[in-house]
């Protein structure tokens, strides 16, 4: 059961209280696009085993969406952010690059 | 009623001055408060306590603890009864009724020890390898007699009537293990101004301590410094101890879950057992060891047990299991129960010890005691009177061929080392490595469990980390403690108690004790007792080809029974490795699983049975509706009237008779649990243009309008009447199971990829009592209330605002029946009210009521469709027919590109169709399949018998159905059975709309 923080209303509740929305920053594509990118869109999902960028919501809380980097192998949680974003925090991304370093996950 | 076994001093645990009656098998026996039923047992004389699962072999108590594989009961009898439960963990109290389990028709003599005699036909995978043909035969011969003759405890035949909970907790360090290194951690912690939750399984605290007291810690008696440090924690508010609380589980980012069986003191407790979900900074796994049999020649004797317990029983219980006792062992601590038996009296007729020379503190005082030791020896064979061990054979390590001497005894301790419990350090990750000095698997320190910011969220302590004496149990435990304390920020000392404890020398392990012969073969060595698995039938699976560890497991079934192979996995898995060849860190070992020990059903489901395992939503109208004979439709979690019963009329009586009453007259219909989503904000038009399939910003205020919503796929997910209530703000009415999920469909798009919209949402689908008024006299009815609303003047697809009956209503002017019909929303507190008045008008007209089952009909009769009726997640609104309300002029709106895809545009896609029987009166099953040239080319998705019609109607999904108005199609209707149908536009009444729209 993870441990989640909100990064909206800054409650840190358990993993019951949200709910998983897949892959982040995904990129819509919607009419005039090409067959290639709309199934892309629709279909192809990322399944790391190690570091993965993910929306979730606070399904039974604020309400919010927002993004959580984790490790899909250890469960270390590297940062939340807000879902009003196309890219993650720069410090974010140190911090998965150091756990990288260490040999924390791939 | 004598207690034959119990000794005439000693057991700490146990109330002397009081005696009480128990029952096992149907007969009484006598124990004390404090006994377990196995200690009491014991006492008793009784050591036959079980049947092992394949062979029936006749089994006794082995251990004292959690790990018992043998001695399990049926505990209580109907409404408190349950399966399985180790005696060795049930206190015992006044009353307290068990039953063996596995024997048939008796303990005593049991049918299925004829497996026994025909072992040999019984290999490992002797199941897979025979039971495979005939095919049928496995379910009605071969499965049918084994589930009779194996199995273990009965299921329940009785509802339990024990409450359980949940309890949520938080802490920084939880403490898993009372023993000295729990103690030691929890005063640490709890001195450091640490919240922490001690934890132990048991009902007292001390470990072994209360057993093995040789040991003096900070200059006084281990009794004395127990005492001391138990009153100091009790005495700290930032302690608690949980006593009969096992630690479970320790899962992802320090959750873990603690068992606690608070019913079971025997004492009426309103709650059974309760499940603790604590969260906590960190795990102190102060978890202890436990200790490991030796395979030898029918180790499995009733009489044969663990060292360890031997003397717990002699010490906590004053219990000797054995009038002569013969000690077998591989390392020191199995003197002490030498020790221990002769301190209490009993004879211990040899200690048999695995090391070519064994010297230390503890040897030499088992010598001064005038004990007689053989080095290098062990037991080739032991031997049955009866059912009970009677005698056993020495065997020479020196010279495995020379004859043995024969030794009569009824007790045999096996000190076969001890094993860390390091289930709590594995259940999230962390691994274990193998220690060849120590022989036993350890916590690897370079490889924990992580927690959420990648912290070892789990800290092993003492002797589960592998620690054998109690100095280093002490020192190691400190460290580690204040290792894990100032990690979480707060400062302890890392000073351990001083400890004088005896020295102890380094084990000899002994896997399997050669017999006379090959192993295996004739006699036999058992690993697992529950499961009945050998040596030899993990050395077979070796040989077979089941060389890993895993697959050994599946396929002997050693470490599966109910302890889980805490007693002897690791002896398995060493002659797993001895067969192939392979060093133990090799072979490897299997998973540790929570939970640790098993938890009871009623635990898990906690509060959450009966009434309040789901809570049902409830309409203004819901008593109301119960006391007018309603029979409930659950959709989503609202319960909805289905048809209103009268009198003793039958099911389609009523239905037809609601029908026609909207039909002919008015009836007034609950439609609270419709979802209603307002939508409002500068940008609000503009959303809902890309959420509905149809244009919804041209829409003008106080205008409803029907709309359809894809998903991105194209396929349709909700539909219901938009209505603007002014520029800015929109009212989304959805389906009654779809009002949460579209909320959060809406709120998915503006918080994640339309964000810079201006537009707030809100679901106020409970805020608002819901009520349609629909059929030909509905105007009339409409007159007669008190209400300053011209509801003539309001148009088809129209809304007003105003008061009816008292009540601020907004009417809509929306049919789902076909008929004149408009639907009043009122605030909640209002709904019972105005539902009564409209109510009793409809009834003066000669009207009342109708259910969601007439709704079905009227609206099939209409050619309506019903979101899950006619689609199923595959059908786009071209399939459905209503490409009127797909605009071909916006732009984007969700599934417009996915609508473009060729699969999407096939003229041949199903497409919803009506469908006439040929006979009238034969009403299609629904969901049955079109056939053609022996394909099937659709179903139907709604089928009823009209009673406006006075015919059988349905609507069906057929390939290219459109098409094909007025061709005959065969309807599989049962095996072999099939209607023939005439395929019809599926508006079966008032195709032109002229009865809404008057």
């Amino acid at each position: 059961m993870l441990l989640i923080d909100c990064p909206c209303c800054g409650v840190s509740g358990e993993e019951t209280e949200f709910a998983a929305g897949g892959e982040a920053h995904l990129v819509r594509f919607g009419p005039g696009s090409s067959d290639e990118d709309f199934t892309s869109y629709l279909f192809d999902r990322k399944n790391p085993r190690g570091v993965h960028f993910e929306r979730w919501r606070h399904a039974f809380g604020c309400g919010k969406w927002f993004h959580m980097v984790r490790s899909t192998q250890t469960l270390e949680v590297f940062g939340v952010y807000k879902a009003d974003v196309t890219t993650p925090p720069q410090e974010i991304l140190d911090r998965v690059e150091a756990a990288r370093a260490e040999g924390r996950v791939k | 009623m004598s207690q034959p076994n119990r000794l005439e001093t000693g057991g700490a645990l146990i109330d002397r001055a009081h005696k009480i009656t128990f029952w096992f098998d149907g007969r009484p026996y006598k124990g004390h408060p404090g006994d377990t039923l196995a200690s009491a047992l014991l006492a008793n004389g009784v050591k036959l306590v079980n049947r092992s699962y394949k062979y029936h072999r006749p089994r006794g108590v082995v251990s004292a603890g959690p790990e018992e594989p043998n001695a399990l009961v049926n505990l209580g009898a109907d409404e408190t009864h349950e399966p399985n439960i180790r005696m060795t963990q049930i206190e015992l109290h006044d009353g307290l009724e068990a039953t063996s389990q596995n024997r048939f028709p008796s303990l005593q003599a049991d049918v299925g020890v004829l497996n026994a005699a025909a072992s040999r036909l019984y290999p490992a995978g002797f199941y897979y390898k025979t039971f495979i043909h005939p095919r049928h035969a496995w379910k009605y011969v071969f499965e049918p007699i084994i589930r009779r003759i194996a199995g273990l405890g009965k299921a329940p035949t009785h509802a339990d009537t024990s409450q359980y909970e949940h309890t949520y907790a938080f802490c920084d360090v939880l403490v898993a293990g009372g023993g000295i290194a729990g103690l030691i951690a929890a005063k640490a912690a709890g001195e450091a101004g640490a919240r922490v939750i001690l934890a132990e399984q048991t009902e007292r605290l001390g470990g072994r301590l209360l057993v093995d007291d040789d040991a003096e810690i900070e200059g006084k008696p281990a009794k004395v410094w127990l005492e001391e440090t138990v009153a100091a924690l009790e005495a700290m508010d930032n302690v608690t101890i949980r006593l009969r609380t096992a630690c479970s589980a320790a899962y992802d980012h320090n959750y873990c879950l603690l068992y606690e069986r608070s019913g079971d003191k025997g004492e009426a407790a309103q709650v059974r057992h309760r499940l603790w979900r604590v969260r906590t900074g960190r795990v102190v796994a102060a978890t202890g060891m436990i200790e490991r049999p030796i395979a030898f020649h029918y180790n499995d004797l009733p009489g044969v047990m663990l060292a360890g317990a031997v003397r717990d029983y002699v010490k906590l219980w004053g219990v000797s299991p054995g009038e002569n006792t013969v000690v077998y062992t591989t390392n020191d601590d199995g003197y002490r129960t030498a020790l221990a038996l002769n301190e209490a009296g009993q004879t211990v007729s040899a200690i048999l010890d695995s090391r070519e020379a064994p010297v230390g503190d503890l040897i030499e005082k088992a010598k001064a005691a005038g004990l007689t030791i053989h080095a290098h020896t062990g037991i080739g064979k032991a031997k049955a009177k009866g059912q009970r061990l009677a005698q056993i054979e020495t065997i020479s390590f020196n010279d495995p061929d020379a004859e043995g001497e024969a030794i009569a005894c009824d007790c045999v301790a096996m000190a076969g080392g001890w094993s860390p419990v390091v289930h709590l350090y594995s259940h999230s990750g962390g691994k274990a490595h193998w220690d060849e000095d120590l022989a036993m698997y350890r916590p690897d320190p370079a490889n924990p469990p992580r927690g959420k910011d990648a912290e070892a969220m789990v800290v092993v302590a003492g002797s589960a980390n592998g620690e054998l004496t109690t100095g280093a149990v002490a020192t190691q435990t400190a460290t580690v403690t204040a290792a894990a304390l100032s990690e979480l920020g707060f400062t302890a000392s890392a000073a351990a108690p001083s400890v004088t404890a005896p020295s102890e020398a380094a084990i000899v392990p002994v896997w399997c004790t050669p017999s006379k012969g090959k192993a295996g073969l004739g006699g036999k060595h058992f690993l697992d007792y529950q499961n009945d698995v050998t040596v030899a039938d993990v050395a077979l699976a070796a040989r077979e080809g089941y060389e890993s560890v895993e697959h050994a497991k599946r396929y002997t079934t050693l470490g599966m029974a109910t302890d889980q192979g805490k007693l002897s996995n690791i002896n398995g898995h060493a002659i797993l490795g001895k067969t192939l060849g392979k060093t133990m860190a090799e072979v490897g070992t299997t998973t540790f699983r929570p939970p640790y020990t098993p938890i009871s059903f009623g635990s898990i489901a906690g509060r959450e049975t009966g009434n309040l395992f789901k809570p049902v939503r409830q309409t203004a109208m819901h008593d109301w509706h119960a006391a007018h004979g309603a029979e409930w439709e659950p959709v989503g979690d609202w319960r909805r009237p289905y048809r209103y019963q009268r009198g003793s009329e039958d099911r389609d009586t009523s239905i037809h008779r609601e029908c026609l009453r909207v039909r002919q007259t008015v009836g007034v219909l609950d439609a609270s649990t419709l979802g209603k989503i307002i939508v409002k904000g500068p940008d609000a038009a503009k959303f809902l243009d890309l959420m509905y399939t149809n244009m919804m910003s041209s829409l003008k205020p106080g205008k409803c309008r029907y709309g359809l919503m894809n998903n991105e796929n194209g396929f349709l997910m909700d539909d219901g009447v938009v209505v603007r209530l002014d520029e800015d703000t929109f009212l989304c009415h959805t389906t009654s199971g779809g009002a949460d999920r579209i909320h959060a469909w809406f709120e998915e798009w503006l918080q994640t990829e339309w964000f810079d919209f201006k537009v707030y949402v809100a679901n106020v689908t409970e805020q608002f009592t819901q009520i349609a008024v629909a059929g030909p006299k509905g105007l009339e009815l409409l007159g007669s209330l008190d209400s300053d609303i011209d509801f003539a003047a309001v148009p088809f697809m129209g809304m007003a605002e105003g008061t009816v009956e008292g009540c601020p209503v907004r009417a809509f002017r929306i049919s789902f029946t076909g008929e004149l019909s408009y639907e009043f929303a009122v605030p909640l507190s209002f709904g019972l009210s105005l539902w009564e008045k409209l109510h009793a008008k409809a009834e003066a007209l000669g009207g009342g009521v109708y259910g969601t089952e007439a709704q079905h009909i009227l609206r099939a009769e209409k050619g309506f469709v019903v979101i899950g009726d006619e689609t199923d997640g595959t059908v786009t609104a071209h399939d459905v027919g209503m490409s009127w309300a797909v605009s071909k002029k916006k732009e984007d709106f969700i599934g417009k590109r996915a609508m473009e895809r060729a699969d999407l545009t096939r003229p041949d896609r199903k497409q919803l169709v009506g469908l006439l029987t040929e006979d009238p009166n034969e009403v299609l099953p629904d969901g049955a399949h079109g056939v053609e040239n022996g394909k099937a080319i659709g179903h139907v998705t709604s089928t009823y018998f009209s009673p406006t019609l006075k015919r059988s109607i349905a609507m069906a999904l057929i390939n290219g159905g459109r098409s094909r108005f007025g061709e005959v199609i065969e309807i599989s209707t049962a095996k072999k059975k099939t209607a023939r149908a005439v395929i019809c536009d599926p508006v079966f009444y008032d195709a032109k709309g002229e009865r809404q729209d008057v």
